[in-house]
């Protein structure tokens, strides 16, 4: 569990955030940038003091500041990687990444060196120094020079935000690998939604400074507050279903999701796997009556839970798909054209190839 | 004069490369203290220090001589007890004419190490902060690596101005030969002989290489050390 409650004052901002997660887990700090996430971060890696609060960590105290505890940010074995990578340019790659683990004798190893070095694939990179690599060679190299200072937490400051799309995409499956390999809990800090889809467990929601709310993400996807900082485009549920069929000639699955069915797009999935998917509001359809005649592969019967207005003129419609929660996002017009109301039957349309992209895999299969 | 001219100018040499080697020695720890004291302790009287450390950049060398005269002559408190207590004796020796060069560059080489130190991106020190390396341990480990051109270039700019120093030696130390009489003592003594017009124009194109060499051998040497840094 890490238990966090800080206050502090920063010239015009002020940062008061209380948050509690589970551990082990990866903890998303999300929110658009100024609003406080890296503050909070250093706050938990010791690098800046609370006026006053507190953290805890699996029920060890790092800072107490009623207490007058502060344990100092070199005895709190809390891994972090920058944003900015921060490799030391007078040492080479080999240099930096056994930095932390020559200062770390005596804690519990979390990885072994060569495991490390095989898991980013930092093999050819030894010898060389910081300058000679690129922004994602920089960014795993930070990876494994924290994961051998031998943390017992991980701090992820916005590891990708400074790297281009395809390298995000070279370092992101690095950072699925080490959440399934290792069970060192994690924050991860982000302003992109996907990120967090594929990484996380827990979201803590900030926004000026202040945590607008926090819980699993499957919870958290259906906030309506989220819409304003991701935008509309960028609104849908997240729910979880485990693998059931899988069609390897034509990349489809079909995946268990409450008491339904429902068939996705999914390359390299195995039988029984756990999934994640989002599938887009703007994405869903609703129909009042069953369809024929479609291209579309899910049609689900569910109930009309709540209809909101959005902030963009159109209606969020929340239904229930047999015990999971989606949301389809329709336009005034087909709201009143429908007559939709709390309690209404609706048929539920799901393309199969609109989940391409926003499906990932959780744990591994059969 | 004093022996064969070849050897008044061999022996000037060598003295002032001796005197200058002696005072960087001596000057460099504690410039690389003053450095990180001015740029990164806050306390009261920070101001006063800063001051304090430029002043022989601004004082007549002469009367920087006569304070440390003033402070380690024979009959001096500071100087008798250091040669009761360890018979170290400063005034008009070799280690009292590097004494005085390390008191005149020593403004010199701060500013440059300062400079340095100032350019260290204090990130990356709280990146070894929270791989577990205590505060002396990411000085020798991170900041002083790092301040390395800065260091470098201090030491041998220091090093060519002190082989040229001139007014705090003569004071401090006086003008003997083979003992504090450097190059420049040297030069202004073949100056003020009759017939010294040949040994005094030698003596000034020797300085003048001196110096230019030890500027670009300053100049080289960074280069290659912020090249080392990726810089």
């Amino acid at each position: 569990m890490l238990e966090v409650s800080v206050l502090k004052q920063l010239g015009e901002f002020r940062l008061d955030a209380t948050f509690t997660a589970p551990t082990p887990g990866v903890i998303a700090l999300f929110g658009r940038s100024g609003s406080g996430k890296s503050t909070l971060t250093n706050a938990i890696a010791g690098l800046v003091a609370p006026d006053s609060g507190a953290i805890t960590l699996d029920g060890e105290p790092l800072t107490d500041v009623g207490r007058s505890l502060f344990v100092p940010a070199d005895l709190r074995r809390i891994g972090y990687v920058f944003q900015d990578a921060r490799l030391f340019p007078h040492l080479t790659v080999l240099g930096n990444v056994r930095y932390g683990e020559r200062r770390r004798r005596n804690a519990p190893p979390l990885i072994g060196f060569d495991e490390v070095v095989a898991l980013l694939g930092l093999a050819h990179l030894l010898p060389q120094r910081p300058w000679q690599l690129s922004g994602g060679e920089r960014q795993r190299v930070s990876l494994a020079r924290a994961l051998l200072s031998r943390p017992r937490l991980l701090l992820l400051d916005e590891p990708l935000a400074s790297l281009d799309v395809a390298r995000r995409e070279e370092v992101l499956p690095y950072l699925v690998a080490l959440r399934d390999r290792l069970s060192v809990p994690m924050v991860y800090v982000s302003h992109q939604f996907d990120e967090v889809l594929r990484l996380a467990t827990h979201l803590v929601l900030l926004e000026g400074g202040r945590v607008l709310a926090e819980g699993a993400v499957e919870e958290m996807s259906l906030y309506p507050e989220l819409q304003s900082i991701i935008g509309p485009d960028l609104v849908g549920a997240v729910i979880e279903g485990v693998v059931t069929r899988v069609s390897p000639d034509t990349g489809s699955a079909e995946l268990a999701v409450g008491t339904g069915t429902l068939h996705v797009s999914l390359h390299g999935a195995q039988p029984g796997a756990r999934v994640r998917l989002q599938l887009l509001a703007r994405d869903v359809i609703l129909a009042t009556q069953p369809v024929q005649g479609l291209s579309v592969r899910n049609a689900l019967a569910s109930t009309v839970i709540a209809i909101s207005d959005d902030d963009y003129g159109a209606a969020l419609v929340r239904v229930d798909v047999g015990g999971a929660i989606v949301l389809a996002r329709i336009t005034q017009d087909a709201r009143r054209a429908l007559k939709l109301r709390p309690g209404d039957a609706v048929w539920t349309l799901v393309k199969a190839v609109s989940t391409r992209g926003h499906t990932f895999t959780l744990a591994a299969g059969s | 004069m004093n022996g064969s001219p070849d050897s008044a100018e061999l022996e000037a040499l060598r003295l002032s490369l001796e005197v200058a080697v002696r005072s960087v020695g001596f000057s460099l720890p504690l410039a690389v203290l003053a450095a990180w004291v001015l740029t990164r302790a806050r306390f009261p009287g920070r101001l006063l220090l800063d001051a304090f450390v430029h002043l022989p950049l601004v004082l007549p060398p002469v009367a920087v001589g006569y304070v440390l005269l003033l402070l380690f002559g024979a009959r001096a408190p500071l100087g008798a007890w250091l040669r009761t207590q360890f018979g170290i004796q400063l005034a008009f020796t070799t280690a009292g004419a590097a004494l005085a060069t390390a008191v005149m560059t020593f403004p010199l080489m701060v500013r440059a190490i300062r400079l340095s130190l100032e350019n260290v991106d204090r990130g990356l020190e709280d990146a070894a902060r929270t791989l577990g390396a205590a505060p002396l341990d990411r000085f020798v480990s991170i900041t002083l690596p790092l301040m390395l051109p800065g260091i470098l270039a201090g030491a041998v700019t220091a090093f060519a101005a002190g082989l040229g120093e001139f007014g705090a030696v003569i004071t401090f130390a006086s003008n003997v030969p083979g003992v504090t009489r450097t190059l420049p003592l040297a030069l202004y003594t073949a100056m003020q002989s009759p017939g010294g017009d040949a040994l005094a124009l030698r003596l000034a194109i020797l300085s003048f290489a001196l110096g230019l060499l030890g500027l670009l051998a300053a100049e080289f040497l960074v280069r290659r050390v912020r090249r080392y840094l990726g810089g």
